[in-house]
């Protein structure tokens, strides 16, 4: 099957800047795909190369096995949802979402038809006569949404689309969001920072920095098999622990990482590790407790209820051995 | 250690620190101050002196003795204006200024919009420099300048000759009305200074709105398959229309009321501002100078009334 979409060797140089830097990827079809990194790792930068708006320096690029590089924006079937959704200010909420209809010469009665049933699919139904500024940031994000989708593009593109929105608002569009591309069938490729966005929503994730991709995954696989210490650092709340400390629990000289939630607190005698509380905070489910075992620090995440040694006391730390996970490179 | 700060510090002393916690406490009467003033100048001195003009308007000159009649209201002046000799004057303004509008909107916009799209930093300031720099000389200059560019034996002659094609300057000066015996004498002569001279009042504008407009919603359109003309079309010019809108105002009200230009560089017939000049100075006939003058009011509230009811101001 030819993916959806494909990045070959692709970068992206400001003068001296690589905003991309060799980019491989390749998205399935059908798939929701996750671009996730710290701002100004390259991954907004690769969703405008993905929409045209950016050439590529070097590399690549085919949507659906089709050539896409130089082939400007309004000859590819993408359509984007902007981060701060670039809604028409001169046009209404029914205009706005019929405007590439009406590019397409669509006859005045269909086009409305077409931009009502969007908006109903966005539940948005009624809100055609608004002006844009009329409406709620929630609303506006919705409207994008529906302006992207009417046109069933092939692949639909999200700048950090719950940015700007409220938790509650965030997590209610992150369901409505996964609905929806199920039910549509349609490649979804988001840009997020938010590790746990990506984790829930995504199928695959690709973590960016300093414009290269540093592991391409399942949520599952970057989260418990993170590849760098990068990405296990990035990640959730990751533990790092160097070559020196690795070496005394298992005798291989390689960098580890350590889910916070598999360290459990334990008598200090007999533990392979040991050190001094010096944080505590308090997170409602759990606690949160920095260890400072010499040479690093370990943060333990100990569920509510059970009893917590004060800051300054000394304490031992457990965890399985298979919650150790040892990274392939040495960055 | 043996001072403390205070929670609350003394006020300020004088006049000048009463006045700002006072301010502080009613913020309207510090606006009240600011608009006082100007209010007054608009209201008194420059309403006030339209209304008088707009009531002078309403006596009519005997045409025996040459002194106005101020005994009884009238609109006398008002017919004179249709006199197909003062028509003419009204068409013949009217047209001038609409055409130096739409020529100065052409020729502006794609300077604008590159300014505000592509310039940057201190190739910004050379910008506004090189805009503003020809109002920093006296506009009586400019136009005699361009009366030694445009004339018989001037810059504009010599060049075309030197290229050997004066044939196409002969060729435009052969073209009836708007040509002449040369362009300095001619209609085309006084269209080009009048675009020359009101060019910065269009330019700034249409660039100050152009700014306006995300650089994303061009992305936007560009991504909704939009072509580059396209764009143009359905977002680039509806959301700069308020500036072009403001552009043309100035350089509509500028044509429809100077005297100086068409003085100097045209034939000797005769614009709006050249009749108020001649009925108020050597004619004596104040009133229909005064009607005259309502003219061009007149011509820019349709103007505006016109461009609001196509929807120039919805972007705003």
């Amino acid at each position: 099957m030819t993916a959806a979409v494909s990045l070959q060797g692709v970068s992206r140089h400001f003068g001296i800047i690589k905003a991309m830097d060799e980019v491989n990827l390749e998205i399935a079809s059908g798939e929701f795909f996750a671009m996730l990194g710290p701002s100004g790792s390259g991954k907004t930068t690769c969703l405008r190369v993905i929409a045209g708006f950016e050439q590529p320096t070097h590399g690549h690029i085919e949507i659906f096995g089709e050539n896409a590089t130089g082939v400007p924006p309004y000859r590819r079937n993408v359509n984007t949802v902007f981060q701060d959704y670039a809604l028409f200010p001169h046009l209404n909420v029914l205009d706005n979402v019929a405007y590439s209809l009406m590019l397409k010469k669509a006859p005045r009665a269909e086009r409305h038809k077409a931009a009502e049933a969007a908006l109903d699919m966005v539940k948005l139904a009624g809100y055609g006569t608004r002006r844009p500024s009329e409406l709620s940031g929630g609303q506006r994000q919705r409207v994008a949404l529906a302006r992207a989708l009417v046109n069933r593009p092939k692949v639909l593109l999200l700048d950090e689309p719950l940015g700007a929105l409220d938790l509650k608002l965030r997590e209610s569009m992150q369901e409505e969001l996964k609905s929806l591309q199920k039910a549509l069938g349609i490649t979804f490729i988001f840009v997020t920072h938010d590790q746990g966005e990506a984790l829930s929503m995504a199928d695959r994730v690709a973590v960016f920095s300093g414009g290269r991709v540093m592991q391409v995954g399942t949520p599952e696989e970057i989260y418990s098999k993170p590849n760098s210490r990068f990405v296990a650092d990035f990640v959730g709340s990751s533990n790092i622990l160097n070559p020196d400390q690795v070496s005394t629990l298992t005798g291989e000289r390689r960098w580890g990482s350590l889910r916070s939630e598999a360290v459990r607190l334990a008598p200090e005698a007999g533990s392979a590790l040991a050190g001094t509380v010096t944080t505590k905070n308090y997170l409602g489910a759990t606690t949160r407790l920095g260890i400072d075992i010499g040479g690093g620090s370990i943060h333990a995440l100990v569920p509510s209820g059970q009893e917590l040694p004060d800051i300054g006391a000394r304490t031992g730390v457990a965890f399985e051995r298979s919650a150790l996970h040892l990274m392939e490179t040495e960055q | 250690m043996t001072t403390t700060a205070l929670a609350i510090t003394e006020r300020r002393p004088g006049l000048l620190g009463w006045l700002s916690d006072q301010f502080w406490r009613h913020p309207g009467m510090f606006v009240l101050l600011l608009l006082t003033p100007p209010l007054l100048w608009l209201g008194i001195v420059y309403i006030g002196s339209l209304l008088a003009l707009l009531f002078q308007s309403f006596f009519a000159i005997d045409e025996f003795s040459g002194i106005v009649d101020y005994s009884t209201l009238t609109l006398k002046s008002y017919a004179e204006l249709l006199r197909p000799a003062n028509l003419d004057i009204i068409v013949r303004t009217v047209v001038m200024s609409a055409l130096v509008t739409l020529a100065s909107a052409v020729i502006a916009f794609p300077i604008a919009y590159m300014a505000a799209r592509y310039v940057r930093g201190k190739w910004k300031a050379l910008f506004y420099l090189g805009i503003m720099l020809p109002l920093w000389s006296s506009y009586l200059v400019k136009i005699y300048a361009w009366k030694l560019i445009l004339a018989k034996e001037g810059i504009l002659t010599w060049v075309f000759e030197s290229l050997h094609i004066g044939f196409v300057l002969d060729g435009i000066l052969a073209i009836p009305v708007i040509g002449g015996n040369s362009l300095s004498v001619s209609y085309i002569g006084t269209f080009l200074v009048f675009v020359y001279v009101w060019m910065p009042f269009m330019i700034l504008p249409i660039q100050a709105s152009l700014e306006r407009v995300p650089v994303n919603l061009i992305d936007a359109s560009s991504d909704l398959g939009a072509t580059p003309q396209q764009t143009f079309r359905k977002v680039i010019f509806p959301l700069a229309l308020p500036g072009i809108i403001a552009g043309s105002i100035f350089t509509f009200s500028l044509t429809l009321g100077d005297y100086i230009i068409p003085q100097i560089i045209g034939s000797s017939r005769l614009f709006i501002g050249q009749a108020v000049y001649a009925q108020q100075g050597t004619a004596g006939n104040i009133p229909l100078a005064a009607a005259f003058t309502v003219v061009p009011i007149v011509i820019m509230g349709l103007y505006l009334w016109m461009a609001k009811r196509q929807g120039a101001f919805d972007a705003l």
